[in-house]
């Protein structure tokens, strides 16, 4: 067994466990950080792929940014713990065993067609961060402008949703 | 080298699990970060395409991903105040007004 196939297993055992454990955990701030643990290890499995800049934006814009928010909100809301209630236990009746459903139509979609992938894999394709660079500001360059103005309409319904009411 | 495929089964789980956390919590900000999971199983399939067909689109694809995470989280985290100040609960089955 190879380096890179153990560092993979362990990752992504890390990653099954914090989002089981997202599910299981009844207090939010403990989903929260649960959350954190599957973004981190997915870091490093995309540092595995060769990614780095991927890498680094995950840590820092959703390991960062996005769970800071999550968790400013949580306790700003002082959020406590969840109640089960007759309509949850339906959901899992019903929900749980079309999502595994779900999982597996879509694992043997992949395996059916790991031949056409196998196929076009070739080296460990490094991915230069100029190379992305270059790809981002010359082929994407109008999606990337239009994403500032995604941003800036964010912000401004951020700040009107969540200004006190005699403010507006 | 780690098959491609085995990244794809692990996001395949990812997203069931994210599907799964999605239908069973009853708490609105843990159903919003179900969401921000299933975005990251997303995610994790684009860089394992990039890297098997040796194109970086997919890694661009990626960052455009994030980006609009970013905008949805600000947007949907501003909405749960809203329902909060509105409701003083964070328990979804008490927001029905749309309920028949």
């Amino acid at each position: 067994m190879n380096v890179p196939l153990i560092v993979f297993f362990v990752l992504a055992a890390m990653c099954i466990i914090g989002a089981v454990s997202l599910i299981l955990q009844r207090h939010p701030i403990h989903s929260a950080l649960s959350l954190i643990v599957v973004m981190i290890a997915l870091a490093g499995l995309y540092l595995l792929m060769g990614a780095e800049f991927v890498a680094a934006v995950q840590i820092i814009v959703y390991g960062g940014a996005i769970m800071v928010l999550f968790v400013f909100v949580i306790m700003l809301l002082n959020a406590g713990l969840e109640e089960r209630t007759n309509v949850s236990k339906l959901a899992g009746i019903a929900g749980v065993p079309l999502a595994v459903a779900l999982t597996g139509f879509l694992a043997a979609a992949v395996a059916r067609s790991q031949d056409t992938v196998q196929a076009a894999t070739q080296t460990g394709a490094t991915a230069p961060t100029k190379a992305l660079a270059n790809l981002l500001f010359q082929d994407f360059v109008y999606p990337f402008e239009l994403t500032s103005f995604l941003i800036l309409v964010a912000i401004l319904g951020a700040i009107v949703l969540a200004a006190p009411r005699g403010e507006r | 080298m780690v098959p491609t495929h085995y990244y794809l089964i692990l996001s395949a789980i990812l997203f069931g699990l994210g599907v799964i956390a999605f239908v069973f919590k009853r708490n609105i900000i843990t159903i919003f970060m179900s969401i921000e999971l299933m975005l990251n199983a997303v995610n994790l399939a684009f860089v394992a395409f990039s890297q098997a067909l040796n194109k970086l689109d997919g890694q661009v694809f990626v960052l455009f991903v994030i980006v609009v995470a970013a905008a949805e989280a600000a947007v949907g985290l501003g909405i749960i105040i809203m329902i909060v100040r509105n409701r003083q609960t964070l328990n979804v089955e008490s927001v029905n007004l749309l309920k028949l």
